[in-house]
């Protein structure tokens, strides 16, 4: 059985005609769960945006394969509709949008139903696991969220959206102790984590500046980007252990050990 | 009416508005009042034209309403309120009912305002009379339609709103032309007096034909302790709209709130204004414009805030989204002020749908279309304060419909 779901092959990307990325190589099979340190500016959130599509970011060389599939140059929504997710750093208010009215049109995309006007019950017990009330799902979104709040509400729209493959950008910024725990609690969840390894099916790419997050959600391996280049790739526990030690430079440069 | 009146009248037949295409009325048919049957309720009208009305906010069930006030091109067609604490009818029988009415008249739009008041005091009568009594509160609304149902009829209203002593009174207007009905033109004076303690809300959807004129005249007296909040939609295809309601904030503490939802489709011209004369002590103003732009319209928003006396306060806020490179969002805030200790203030943004905000709902499965639609409805649904709550859920109702067409 096939279990590679994503495949990123000798990628280089350019931003603004600075090439940002380059020689990315990047192999994640269904059921696991990867880590992206490095240092700010070392294009975590690059890679993310690429894999996207966002128009900003242009591949110039390598490829981009999810489920078979060479989504290199497919559109966001198409990526988006074939499985791909991610929750966003920091994402746009949206004045005037619900994020009732969001929750409605991912849950309908899932199950290509008609969007309904009222939230399903499920959607509406997933949004009080997540500490939302009913008020708080007709604000406009992100307008006026705090980082708990946005960050949580990221977190819903996937469970709403249920992707295969989510990318979570420092899901545990600016999050209070409590809530990390309860937004690991759904990071599982959506990463089939509860399922026995070889029964997994949804895997994840997750950005953490802190790696406090990894206390709660298992990675199986763990990537260093320096420079636009994956530096580093090993067990996550003693790759974090390297970087508090010797800092980034100091891990990449004892990285053939792992 | 007075002779005064009417020479002043005579004098303006004439004159062209100071903003706006100029409308020739020869190209338009008066029709005389009394030309359309009356009926009981609006539950009588046809199917269609019931589903006319609803597009604009008139629910011909009368349900949740005060009462119901309707006009077919120069005809009072209907008038009934349930509310005892309202007087509504049509503006000729209030004349003849109360000898003080006529001192009302063109207090607050001035009768030689241009041709288009003109013709309203000289050609046939028509429009409503409503006035709220003194310590009611009325919280449903009375629902009022200015309705045109023949191709060519330039249809002309004089409405008289009053409110007593500490009333409360709620309006909701829609404005609307018949399916066969092409070319039309609507002039439509509406004069608002709020004694001491008194609360006015008026929202207003107007739905009209593409080849259809609109010049509504608008002036609302405030006396000590008002509050006026006008809301007013427009986001279908017209020809030509130009408007520019004054408030004059006389009384102390009165307060004047204009909200308007901005939608150009296909050629139309929107020239839509509001002004705040300030002169009562502490008084304050605000403005808010939402305005989207789309195929070859053209929209010109303004505002005029004139600060008269120590303490007050007025806010102007256009927010615009141009859509197509053939359309226009043209942005005239002007700010006055005249005295010390004022503060008045504006803020306009015209620009584009924010890439950052369409990438952001791909990411969550919309199209790109998909994305920008979400993007300029939820631009346009702002939030409406200053309505009772049954009121602002219907309010928001009318919005969410008419921003469906954008």
């Amino acid at each position: 059985m096939v279990r590679l779901l994503l495949e990123i092959t000798d990628l280089a990307v350019e931003v603004s005609g600075k090439e940002i990325l380059s020689d990315i190589d990047l192999y994640i099979d269904k059921g696991e769960t990867h880590v992206l340190l490095g240092p700010n500016g070392s294009g975590k959130s690059t890679l993310f945006m690429s894999m996207l599509g966002f128009p900003k970011y242009k591949v110039i060389r390598g490829e981009i394969l999810f489920k078979g599939d060479d989504i290199t140059h497919m559109t966001t929504t198409e990526r988006v509709q074939l499985g791909l997710g991610v929750s966003f750093q920091n994402p746009p208010a949206i004045r005037g949008v619900k994020l009732k009215d969001l929750l409605n049109i991912e849950s309908s995309k899932k199950g290509a139903k008609p969007v309904s006007e009222e939230l399903s019950p499920e959607t509406i017990a997933l949004a009080d696991k997540l500490k939302f009330s009913d008020q708080f799902l007709e604000r406009d979104v992100n307008l006026g969220f705090s980082g708990g709040e946005v960050k949580r509400s990221e977190i819903l729209q996937l469970l709403a959206q249920q992707p295969d493959f989510i990318m979570f950008d420092e899901p545990d910024s600016g999050v209070d102790i409590e809530n990390v725990e309860l937004l690991a609690e759904e990071i599982n969840v959506l990463l089939d984590k509860d399922k026995k390894p070889g029964l997994r099916e949804k895997s994840g790419l997750l950005i953490t500046h802190l790696g406090y997050i990894l206390n709660f959600v298992g990675a199986n391996t763990a990537h260093v980007l320096m420079d636009g280049k994956i530096a580093c790739s090993g067990d996550p526990t003693e790759i974090l252990e390297d970087i508090r030690k010797e800092g980034f430079k100091g891990c990449v440069q004892c990285c053939g050990i792992h | 009416m007075l002779r005064n009146t009417l020479e002043r009248a005579e004098k303006a037949k004439k004159k062209k508005a100071a903003l706006g295409e100029d409308i020739d009325f020869e190209n338009f048919e008066g029709e005389e009042a009394g030309e359309h049957e009356e009926i009981e309720s609006l539950k009588d009208l046809s199917n269609k034209n019931k589903k006319s009305l609803l597009k604009v906010g008139v629910d011909a069930s009368e349900a949740g309403r005060a009462g119901s006030f309707l006009q077919i091109d120069q005809s009072k067609v209907c008038s009934n309120c349930k509310s005892e604490a309202i007087e509504l009818m049509g503006l000729p029988q209030a004349i003849e009912k109360y000898n003080w009415v006529k001192d009302y008249m063109w207090n607050a739009v001035p009768v030689d305002t241009d041709k288009y008041t003109a013709k309203t005091a000289l050609g046939e009568p028509g429009g409503y009379f409503i006035r709220s009594l003194p310590n009611t509160k009325e919280v449903f609304p009375i629902q009022a339609c200015m309705f045109i149902g023949d191709e060519k009829v330039a249809q002309t209203a004089h409405n008289i709103i009053i409110a007593e002593e500490n009333s409360e009174l709620h309006i909701i207007t829609g404005c609307s032309t018949g399916e066969d009905v092409q070319s039309a033109m609507h002039v439509g004076v509406s004069e608002f007096y709020l004694k001491k303690g008194a609360k006015i809300t008026f929202t207003m959807v107007h739905n009209w034909a593409e080849q259809v004129e609109v010049r509504p005249r608008t002036g609302v007296i405030l006396n000590d302790d008002t509050t006026y909040i006008s809301n007013y939609i427009l986001t279908s295809p017209v020809n030509t709209i130009q408007t520019y309601p004054t408030a004059y904030c006389q009384g102390e503490n009165s307060k004047v709130v204009f909200q308007s939802i901005l939608g150009g489709q296909k050629d139309s011209i929107l020239d839509a204004g509001s002004r705040a004369i300030l002169t009562g002590k502490n008084s304050s103003a605000e403005m808010i414009t939402r305005a989207v732009s789309k195929d070859e319209s053209q929209i010109y928003t303004r505002g005029h805030l004139a600060g008269k006396s120590p303490d007050v306060r007025g806010h102007l806020e256009c927010m615009g989204l141009v859509l197509s490179d053939d359309s226009l969002i043209y942005s005239v805030p002007e700010l006055e002020g005249s005295s010390t200790d004022l503060e008045l203030s504006h803020e306009a943004a015209v620009g584009k749908i924010a890439e950052e905000e369409v990438l952001y709902l791909m990411s969550r499965g919309l199209t790109e279309e998909e994305a920008a639609s979400m993007i300029v409805k939820g631009f346009l649904s702002m939030d409406i304060a200053g309505l009772p709550p049954e009121l602002a859920a219907e309010t928001k109702k009318m919005i969410d419909q008419s921003v469906q067409g954008m």
